[in-house]
């Protein structure tokens, strides 16, 4: 496996930032409550991921460790507002819905975290990728959970995705369960927490699921050498 | 020492530039889309407006026949609310006031206020606000019908006294989990019409000036 390929499955399911870091849980949880929202506020961090670590591989060398933190923050911060604005001119309604998380990607801890693990130690290239396969681990975090809370709590999936591409999507969204009256646990925070918690359990038993057969043929070899 | 010193010195510098280039950046992009955020956030105004007072009940341009108003002993920490006027023939069908109502649970809620001639409320409206997702929200017309419970209302229908939310003794549901945001909602909407009430000669006057 290439160094490339590494990275994405680490981004993307060894060090999955929602799943394994348990970071940036904050907007995770507020906003996956359907599956656009969810797949609004991923796209919108991974940019800021991808940005922030390129900027900060660019100028890892010029900037000494004393105040290396500092200037993280304000490379984030500069770049969120950015987006912020632009979202603001462009995707205005999407951006009525994100509301406060589109400013608070700011205090998400995986972005300045990927930039002190990652994009400080590493050449540009790594570090773009890196923060692509971070922002797209932590997406499909907030969309699996998106759905999952969605289609409990209100029924449908892809509600209101004509905010996001245009109005020719307004006939995507699907009912799933007809004239349902909403589980509304799982739009509140709580059935956010509970949601979070089983796809966790859940990787871990895909994991170890995975793991087993590794671990059998270990124990096979080390039989046969005892025999 | 010295190095020291000129080890401080650069990282301040090193600071310092990192600073200009963020500060210039947002800039940049401020003034770049300043302009759209304006005329979305207008767009906006006018499409909220005409769902509180539909176009065939007035006769004239809404955004353009606004006026700032400001009254201490009622909108008080308020440097001045937009308020529209509907016409028809010369005559006031309704106002709207761009009013704010600054105890929200996350900061301030912008609310649109529609009232017609005669004090009944038309409807009201949030425009903007960072209430909780799935809390505060439900005042938002796509997430719940709350605000509408507001619409025929007037000074009378409830008195002032029962112009609050359930919980305080009042008339208005409060959503569950989440009291403030209604709370605040309630009490501004009352505000507007205290306002119209009090300047109602003026502001119906103004139509006779009008032309």
């Amino acid at each position: 496996m290439n160094s490339y390929q590494q990275i994405f499955k680490n981004g993307l399911w060894d060090n999955n930032q929602a799943f394994v870091a348990l970071l940036g849980l904050c907007p995770l949880l507020a906003v996956s409550n359907t599956v656009i929202n969810g797949f609004a506020l991923g796209l919108a961090t991974t940019l800021t991921l991808i940005l922030s670590n390129s900027v900060v591989s660019l100028v890892r060398r010029q900037v000494g460790s004393e105040i290396r933190l500092p200037v993280f923050v304000l490379i984030i911060a500069s770049i969120v507002t950015v987006i912020e604005l632009i979202m603001n001119a462009y995707f205005y309604e999407l951006y009525l819905i994100l509301g406060i998380f589109i400013p608070l990607i700011v205090t998400n801890c995986s972005i300045i975290g990927r930039a002190e693990a990652f994009a400080s130690k590493n050449p540009f290239t790594e570090s773009f990728i890196d923060g692509l396969a971070m922002g797209l681990g932590f997406t499909s975090a907030l969309v699996i959970l998106g759905a999952a809370r969605e289609v409990l709590g209100s029924g449908t999936l892809f509600a209101n995705a004509h905010l996001m591409f245009g109005e020719a999507a307004k006939g995507m969204t699907i009912t799933v369960i007809g004239d349902y009256e909403g589980f509304l646990l799982a739009i509140l925070p709580p059935g956010a927490f509970i949601g979070l918690g089983l796809l966790i359990a859940l990787k871990n038993v895909i994991d170890k699921r995975l793991a087993k057969p590794a671990t059998q043929t270990v124990n096979l070899t080390m039989a046969a050498k005892k025999a | 020492m010295a190095s020291n010193k000129k080890l401080i010195l650069n990282a301040g510098l090193v600071l310092g530039l990192f600073s200009f280039i963020g500060i210039g950046l947002v800039s940049f992009t401020y003034a770049l889309t300043q302009q759209q955020i304006a005329e979305n956030e207008r767009l906006f105004v006018l499409k909220n407006l005409r769902e509180l007072v539909p176009e065939n009940l007035h006769d004239n341009d809404l955004l353009a026949d606004s006026l700032q108003i400001s009254d201490a002993s009622i909108f008080k920490n308020e440097r001045s609310v937009t308020l529209y006027r509907a016409f028809k023939d010369e005559q006031l069908v309704a106002i709207i006031a761009q009013a704010t109502a600054p105890d929200g649970y996350n900061g301030s809620i912008k609310l649109l206020v529609a009232i017609q001639a005669n004090g009944q409320l038309m409807g009201v409206r949030a425009v903007s606000h960072h209430e909780t997702p799935g809390l505060g929200d439900a005042i938002d017309t796509n997430k719940s019908d709350w605000v509408f419970a507001f619409n025929g209302r007037s000074l009378s229908d409830p008195t002032p006294a029962y112009w609050r939310v359930k919980r305080d003794g009042g008339v208005f549901d409060q959503f569950t989990g989440a009291t403030i945001t209604p709370r605040a909602v309630v009490k501004t909407v009352l505000k507007t019409l205290q306002y119209y009430q009090a300047h109602k000669q003026t502001l119906t006057q103004a139509a006779v000036s009008h032309e």
